[in-house]
């Protein structure tokens, strides 16, 4: 029998090694499985690379995992100055890779789907491309982008079940689907848990078979 | 501004004249800032569907203080409700929306714009060490159609409307038309055209805000 519950948050962790691309969900507050980065802060994997669509905001559980000194780089989109990864940045003690948001979208997606690199106008005319890869491709200027796979998603679904089948709610669902296809091990937290086949297969956003390890977290 | 007698937009007024541009039927994305209050001005009998970056198709108004889905938020992380007939897709999907030329506008602010259509919107120098570029460069290359809503000049006068941008570029030769708290000006191979100024404004007292060179559209008519 496929089942892919676990049923402590030690074990949802259990594996996850030091210099590991981390890939997690989430845009703003929402579709952000805060349980599970509070599961890896305790499980203690350092020397982390994260991939996040902004540098977290004050008092999140980014900014504690940052402050425990515990990520090497940060793959993003965007940081708030104001932010501890910002002054960690401006202090050079973090890396910070600045990447426009579809681009780390597709990067992604490319990880998941097998393409080995794409070429894309987004930022091929600005200081982004700057020493890069460009090309132009139907009289447009292009930018070479290379896949952006990871090691772990951690990912928050809304509903379940044993297969891994996952459904998300609303805007919940932004970067999660992406990132489960992306990783070696994608491990989702879900809110709700359903009976194999209570979820209608119309209704499955990422199939169970892109997800290894699934903890019911209870809203 | 010398003249007494005349009153820039505020940013509500702004967001309204942008918003009487745009007719039913076109899949929208709204940047974060001035450009997000658009939505307001459009009304709801007039069916724009409004894109939001991350996964939001169909983004409706701001919910009731007690009817609000923490679920729900649009690309400034504020909450929306979903109007009727709308869908969510995953954030690869939704970026696909706005680069493959799906979008038949984008509305974003900008530091500056240039006569040529270059927009600068995502850093104030290529030093900077924090920098915040976001979906801003996706969106602009990706648009049918690109609007910028901006102040005409910075809190210091200088003239957002160059010759070309001092700041680093969020994409080149994108922009089609430009709407400020003065006037509202299409991008044309020519330059900036002028097509409205607020009342009281004429063409020369608005040059002498503007760095670029304005040229005057048809008769130049004021509304």
């Amino acid at each position: 029998m496929i089942d892919k519950f676990v049923h402590s948050m030690a074990d949802a962790m259990a594996g996850i090694s030091d210099g590991s691309t981390i890939l997690l969900g989430g845009f703003g507050d929402v579709g952000i499985p805060t349980p599970l980065l509070n599961g890896l802060i305790e499980q203690g994997a350092r020397d982390l690379t994260i991939v996040v669509v902004a540098g977290g905001r004050d008092g999140s559980a980014i900014e504690q995992l940052l402050s425990l000194g515990r990520v090497r780089k940060m793959i993003c989109s965007f940081v708030r100055p104001a932010s501890l990864a910002g002054r960690l940045l401006q202090r050079g003690e973090l890396e910070v890779e600045i990447v426009p948001q579809g681009t780390m979208a597709e990067r992604m997606r490319a990880a998941g789907a097998g393409i080995t690199g794409f070429y894309t106008p987004t930022g091929a005319d600005t200081l982004l491309a700057e020493g890069r890869e460009t090309r132009e491709i139907g009289g447009k200027l292009c930018l070479l982008e290379y896949p952006l796979p990871g090691d772990v998603a951690l990912i928050e679904a809304w509903r379940a079940d044993r297969w891994g089948n996952l459904l998300y709610r609303d805007s919940a669902r932004n970067f999660n689907p992406v990132m489960a296809m992306a990783a070696t091990l994608t491990i989702a937290m879900t809110r709700n848990v359903a009976a194999l086949g209570e979820i209608a297969p119309e209704e499955v956003v990422t199939p169970g078979i892109f997800v290894h390890r699934v903890l019911h977290v209870p809203a | 501004m010398a003249a007494t007698e005349i009153s820039p937009l505020d940013r509500n007024g702004m967001a309204a004249r942008c918003a009487r541009d745009i007719p039913e039927g076109w899949l929208v994305n709204l940047g974060i800032g001035i450009p997000t209050l658009v939505a307001d001005f459009v009304p709801q009998e007039r069916e724009v569907i409004f894109h939001a970056e991350n996964g939001v198709i169909g983004v409706g108004p701001a919910p009731a203080a007690d009817k609000v889905n923490p679920y729900l938020i649009n690309a400034s992380t504020t909450h929306v409700t979903l109007r009727t007939g709308g869908s969510y897709v995953h954030h690869a999907d939704s970026f696909a929306i706005a680069r493959g030329g799906h979008l038949d506008l984008c509305v974003l602010g900008a530091f500056e714009v240039a006569e040529n259509g270059d927009i600068a919107n995502w850093a104030r120098s290529a030093d900077e060490p924090v920098k915040q570029v976001g979906g801003a460069m996706d969106l602009a290359i990706g648009a049918k159609r690109l609007w910028v809503v901006m102040e005409h000049t910075t809190k210091d006068g200088e003239s957002r409307l160059r010759h070309r941008c001092s700041y680093p570029l969020t994409a080149k030769a994108v922009v089609k038309r430009v709407y400020t708290n003065l006037a509202v000006l299409d991008v044309t191979p020519q330059g900036f055209v002028v097509l409205d100024m607020i009342r009281g404004l004429t063409l020369d007292a608005l040059q002498a805000h503007t760095e670029a060179k304005l040229f005057a559209h048809g008769e130049g008519g004021q509304r």
